[in-house]
């Protein structure tokens, strides 16, 4: 291990930021187990299997602390971040909860809390158990530095509770994780709980104002119980100076459904480990994923759907847009245990190269066990056929707007089926952006 | 024929290549406002390449000739000016774009063109409208608006979905690529009705065409006849009538004596 590679180890591991005053026995059993996982750990090179495309150098040489409080944001500034359809809030300021730009609410089937606020209010007594049944659970750490390190820090998370046959079914909260321009680390949690027949629809969303080398380490767990529903939606629009590793962990319970859509616009370095699996039968998975990016930008996405016992459907779609000397990386796993019969799973990897300079590297990987299920997968990378240019300028649209108005309708097929119209509208003006400045 | 109406098209000596490979060997064609000309020939005539070197395909190189349209030169002219100057091509594979609305970008090309020559752009309220006039001529379903353009189209509906396009940026000049394949003996009435709704005195239409069976419906002043990149034989309605009788070989027999 090099210098700064074990430096950046400590960096990891650094205490600071939000306290939770005095935690649960379990948790801190499971942050000292997390924080021994990873001191044995060793944070990736492009030398481990997993990473070989990632190369995160430049963000072990850099010097980062956790921001000992939050920094100042213009509450009207921080208004243009938020959607009318939440109906529920939870704003995180580098890494801090901040209780004054949050909306919570106690009445609804679904609830939304800071951890630390979970801990203290009554209202989230029987929530409780749930609580440590899932959280540092359902996220494996054995392999993950990150993860681990992660873990090892928890402090306040935010939480989302839908009770069992939670009757609003449409409750929509917003987690939001801002960072305001400063170099720290910042280390980000949150927690889905779907109780039985329960439905909810979350928004795990990452966004800078200002722009600095700041790193986001964060970790997603979401727990469905059987014959529950969870929409999950990740938006990354860090900063493109911004390094991001996140960790999302689902766990499916019997008829479970879980949709995601993975939104990756931003970071300078981003991966996101994207960990699906199937604890009961007759589950239903659905993954949208979209990676749009330029310049140097590099988005690597790792999936891995564990279809463990019989009776999973899992449907993944993962489209990349890479411009300039953009770097786009897609791994799909889906492995297929012995027991799982009737598995149906389809993955389908697209990609389009803006630039000669952008790659691309996706690599489907089947893995299966079982004699009798159906599984599909295909990739493809390509640039935007001439032919398709041609016929739009031949009704008088120029060049650029022929090229944004193909790159905008291969990114819409991802975005339009989001339940939520105003972040759909968001989206989609960021891409129109986003496609006029990422071809150079 | 009257040989009154202004000189839209003037296209000498045209050749030009695909791949290195010459497709084009020397096109002379006139075309004056008000007139309809087809443009017939066999497979590999070069009659298709034609229709796409006059939009601006970039995939063949224009190696030598002048093309003039209204006095202008054509060939300096990218696609996108050609069509905001009035030169339409309706394609023989209308291109498929999942994503992208066929409304929104009708009202997109449109009010592109409409801004280029300084006439009034739609909001989608008006555009709404507007369309929907549009698409009764051609006896579209409302439906079709929302769907993406051409995705899962039939060939009867991507044709007509050219011709709403052409009905849309109002051409001086149509040049429509085998329009006719594809159709069912339905939709053909449909679209030819559409272009003669849409043909007047100043413009003109040329028709690019396999069969006789198009100029049943859309009546032709002038046929040509193109055979190895080059047109070879120029006459009215009957020529097209005995080309459906003859076949194609008498013209090139004939061309080749004339030429010994």
């Amino acid at each position: 291990m090099s210098v700064s590679q074990q430096d950046f180890l400590e960096t990891l591991l650094v205490q600071g930021g939000a306290t939770a005053g005095q935690p649960q026995a379990w948790l801190k059993d499971r942050r000292a187990s997390a924080l021994e996982r990873a001191s044995a750990l060793s944070v990736p090179t492009t030398r481990d299997e997993e990473w070989r495309f990632t190369d995160l150098s430049s963000l072990y040489r850099l010097q980062l602390q956790p921001a000992a409080e939050a920094g100042q944001v213009d509450a009207a500034v921080l208004k243009t971040l938020f959607f009318p359809e939440a109906t529920q809030r939870l704003v995180f300021v580098d890494g801090w909860f901040s209780p004054s730009a949050s909306v919570l609410s106690t009445s609804s089937g679904t609830r939304a809390a800071n951890l630390v606020h979970a801990f203290s209010d009554k209202h989230w007594v029987s929530s409780l158990n749930a609580i440590e049944t899932s959280l540092a659970a359902v996220a494996g750490v054995s392999d993950d530095v990150f993860a681990a390190a992660n873990t090892a820090h928890l402090q306040d998370a935010a939480v989302v509770h839908s009770g069992a046959g939670a009757e609003s079914g449409d409750e929509l909260v917003h987690v939001v994780h801002v960072t305001t321009g400063r170099e720290i680390i910042t280390r980000p949690r949150v927690l889905v709980m779907a109780e039985s027949g329960a439905r909810c629809t979350v928004i795990e969303d990452y966004v800078a104002i200002g722009g600095a080398s700041y790193f986001t380490n964060s970790v997603c767990e979401i727990d469905i119980a059987s014959n529950a529903e969870v929409r999950h939606i990740k938006v990354q629009r860090e900063a493109d100076t911004a390094f991001h590793v996140a960790n999302t962990s689902v766990r499916l319970h019997a008829d479970a459904r879980y949709r995601n859509w993975s939104m990756t616009i931003g970071g300078r370095i981003s991966r996101h480990n994207l960990n699906v699996q199937q604890t009961g039968t007759g589950v239903d998975c659905e993954m949208h994923g979209l990676a749009m990016i330029g310049g140097r930008q590099l988005a690597d996405t790792h999936s891995f759907i564990d279809h463990a016992v019989a009776h999973g459907n899992s449907r993944q779609v993962h489209k990349t847009i890479a411009g300039g000397s953009g770097h786009a990386v897609f791994n799909g796993k889906i492995l297929v245990r012995e027991g799982a019969q009737q598995t149906n799973s389809s993955q389908q990897s697209r990609n389009l190269l803006l630039s000669p300079r952008a790659t691309v590297d996706t690599k489907p990987q089947l893995e299966i066990f079982a004699d009798d299920v159906k599984c599909a997968h295909g990739a493809t990378v390509g640039q935007m056929d001439a032919e398709e240019v041609f016929y739009l300028k031949s009704r008088g649209l120029s060049e650029p707007a022929a090229r944004n108005l193909l790159t905008f309708a291969f990114a819409k097929e991802v975005v339009e089926h989001i339940p939520v119209a105003s972040l759909v509208s968001v989206l989609e003006s960021h891409i129109l952006e986003q496609t006029r400045s990422k071809e150079a | 024929m009257s040989n009154t109406g202004s000189k839209l098209l003037e296209v000498n000596g045209l050749t030009a290549v695909i791949d290195s490979h010459e497709i084009l060997r020397g096109i002379d064609l006139e075309v004056r406002a008000g007139e309809v000309h087809a443009i017939m020939g066999p497979n590999g005539s070069g009659k298709s390449t034609f229709a796409k070197v006059l939009a601006g395909h970039p995939a063949y190189e224009v190696t030598g000739g002048t093309v003039r349209f209204e006095g202008k030169d054509l060939l300096e002219l990218s696609p996108e000016d050609r069509a905001r100057a009035g030169v339409f091509l309706g394609f023989q594979y209308p291109v498929e774009v999942p994503g992208v609305t066929n409304s929104g970008f009708l009202r997109l090309a449109f009010n592109t063109v409409q801004a280029a020559r300084g006439k009034e752009e739609l909001d989608p309220l008006e555009f709404d409208d507007f369309i929907r006039d549009k698409m009764r001529l051609l006896e579209m379903h409302p439906d079709f608006l929302e769907r993406s353009l051409n995705a899962g189209f039939s060939g009867g509906e991507k044709k007509r979905n050219e011709i709403l396009q052409m009905a849309l940026l109002e051409p001086t000049l149509a040049i429509l690529d085998e329009t006719d394949s594809g159709l069912d003996i339905d939709a053909l009435r449909v679209v030819a009705n559409g272009v003669n709704h849409l043909h007047g005195a100043n413009d003109a239409v040329v028709l690019v065409t396999h069969y006789q069976r198009l100029l049943n419906y859309i009546e032709p002043d002038y046929v040509h006849v193109m055979e190895n990149g080059r047109i070879i034989k120029t006459g009215d309605k009957a020529l097209a009538q005995e080309l459906e009788e003859r076949g194609y070989d008498w013209v090139a027999r004939e061309y080749s004596e004339r030429a010994a």
